[in-house]
């Protein structure tokens, strides 16, 4: 079987629903909630990987590129902040992220 | 040698880099008690020095870096908003910082680098651009929103709105994969000339432009994406509430303005019902949730998602009046929500800050100039002439009007007068209820200055319509010139 673009399309159509879910669904650890959004991310890389690929044009991988440095940043403050909250609630359950109900 | 005509049209985004990284060092290197006034004070000389350049550097259309950023009339007027918003931020932040105990020299750094970011995201024209513009802001904000580390309050909006905005983001990125698998490219101006070829849209592509449009939704906190803003709002400290209400907003506003009227205007009979739908959801929710709040900040973020319905009402329409409509909007509430925040920030009896609503009880007798301008901005938000927020609404319901939107303009109508109700109620508490307790006199001649400028710029509007609608829809017809 040739794999082709629609399966690495598929591929990332899948991780990128089990990032989401991941979010919504998760009531139990904020950490699981990041490594969710890391996937997401990643979903998006091999879409543009694989389209870069398949339109034999650059632009793709370099965007890809400045997604992967946004990521780290972005899973940088966001353990960063993860600590200063542990330090207040002494908890990171997403069920105790709930002082504020609206 | 080296071709810096590439780089001349960002000029003010790369002063504003260089000048910020500059005072980081002067805030390391600064005695630490005398650290946060040094730096604030550079920070606003930076902001204003910026503002400058984008004016002197003027409005002509031009491209830089190979086609990724854009400068045209549009992204200077809304540069403009956004460095007003920042500096008015900074500026009455200083006081409020000091009294909660985060007065650190990182506090306006990074709020200068939020403004970097959005100043990009104005000038982004390629969807590159675009994410790491919004991502610079997002992440500068996400630290600003938990400044206040030691309170569980502060810490917990921070980590909320950080883990709905990576999830937007991550949504904005996967419509941007799908935008660029199916059109074959980034660039606005490209894509433009794409839409304009293209017989009919892939689905793919009306699944990325859903996409799209989903994150930019998480970032003006339209309904449904607006869950995050009451207790982001909320647990921020005042002081980023205040900056968060407004220069994030008209980024963000622009952002959805250019990217759905630039490179998919062609396409609109495929976004237009989206937004219709956006904007009435967030229109009817912002007027019924924002009525059973007591806590103000909560409040106001539930005022500001309507203001967002209102404001998308003119993107709704898709003409360059409706655009134009847009943003007058966006400057009218800039104006009313720098003036509300200034009352806000002030609102502290004996030195102890306070946020609900009954607090105001009784301010006409004890502080009746600031009962007296929060009236006008009140008065302002609920769209009663003659005030300024009337003819932002006036603007935005007519742009609607013509484009035969007409059931979408009767929402508006009908949720603003329920709004109405939210807005009379703070006059009410303030002139017609018993004072328990007097609300310290405010603080600061550039507080007051503040108060004084936005309430004076609110009456007087109704004298010069014509010649700031005339700026706005000069701006306006840049973006439908490409």
């Amino acid at each position: 079987m040739e794999i082709g673009l629609s399966h690495y399309l598929a591929v990332a159509a899948v991780l990128f629903t089990l990032g989401l879910f991941g979010i919504f669904l998760n009531r139990r650890n904020v950490i699981v909630i990041l490594m969710s959004v890391e996937l997401m991310l990643l979903a998006v890389n091999i879409n543009l990987v694989s389209f870069s690929a398949f339109l034999q044009d650059l632009t793709g991988q370099i965007f890809a590129m400045f997604v992967l440095t946004v990521a780290a940043a972005e899973a940088a403050i966001g353990l960063a902040i993860l600590v200063v909250f542990y330090r207040n609630r002494a908890s990171i359950e997403v069920d105790d992220v709930s002082n504020m109900k609206g | 040698m080296f071709d810096t005509s590439a780089f001349a049209p960002a000029l003010p985004e790369i002063a504003l880099a260089t000048s910020v990284l500059a005072l980081m060092m002067v805030g390391v290197f600064s005695d630490p008690k005398k650290a946060l006034g040094r730096v604030s004070f550079l920070a606003v000389l930076v902001l204003v020095g910026t503002a400058a350049l984008v004016v002197i550097t003027g409005t002509d259309y031009r491209v830089g870096f190979g086609g990724l950023f854009i400068v045209d009339s549009f992204a200077v007027y809304m540069k403009i908003l956004v460095l007003i918003a920042a500096l008015c931020g900074l500026v009455m932040s200083d006081g409020y910082i000091r009294r909660e105990g985060m007065a650190r020299f990182e506090y306006p750094i990074l709020l200068c680098f939020a403004t970097l970011g959005m100043l990009m995201m104005i000038s982004a024209n390629d969807l590159m651009s675009l994410y790491i513009g919004l991502e610079l802001q997002s992440l500068s904000l996400y630290v600003v929103a938990a400044f206040q580390r030691d309170q569980l309050r502060s810490t917990e909006a921070g980590l909320k709105y950080f883990v709905l905005g990576a999830l937007s983001s991550g949504l904005l990125l996967y419509g941007c994969s799908l935008i660029y698998g199916f059109a074959g490219t980034t660039n606005f101006v490209a894509l433009a000339h794409e839409m304009a070829t293209m017989e009919s849209a892939p689905t793919g592509l009306i699944v990325g432009l859903v996409f799209l449009s989903a994150g930019l939704a998480f970032k003006i906190s339209a309904v449904p994406f607006h869950m995050w803003t009451p207790d982001v709002y909320e647990g921020s400290p005042t002081s980023v509430t205040a900056f968060f209400a407004v220069a994030p907003k008209i980024a963000a506003m622009s952002l959805i303005l250019r990217v759905m009227l630039g490179p998919f205007g062609d396409l609109i009979a495929e976004w237009q019902q989206i937004i219709w739908f956006i904007s009435v959801a967030s229109m009817i929710l912002g007027a019924f949730a924002a009525i059973a709040q007591t806590n103000i900040k909560r409040l106001m973020a539930y005022s500001s998602i309507g203001h967002v319905g209102y404001a998308l009402m003119g993107l709704a329409a898709g003409t360059e009046d409706g655009a134009g409509s847009v943003m007058l909007y966006l400057a009218i509430y800039l104006v009313m929500n720098i003036g509300t925040f200034a009352v806000i920030l002030s609102m502290k009896i004996k030195d102890r800050m306070v946020e609900n609503i009954s607090d105001l009880a009784g301010l006409s007798k004890t502080r009746p100039g600031m009962a007296l301008a929060l009236m006008l901005f009140m008065f302002s938000m609920a769209g009663i002439p003659p005030l300024a927020g009337f003819f932002g609404k006036f603007f935005v319901f007519s742009a609607a009007i013509d484009a035969g939107l007409i059931y979408l303009a009767i929402i508006g109508a009908v949720t603003s007068v329920v709004s109405a109700f939210y807005y009379l109620r703070i006059i009410k508490v303030m002139y017609f209820d018993e004072a328990d307790e007097t609300l310290d006199a405010m603080e600061g001649k550039a507080m007051k200055g503040i108060l004084l400028v936005s309430s004076l710029a609110i009456l007087v509007f109704i004298l010069l319509p014509q010649t700031l609608a005339g700026y706005a829809a000069t701006a306006a017809a840049s973006l439908f010139a490409g």
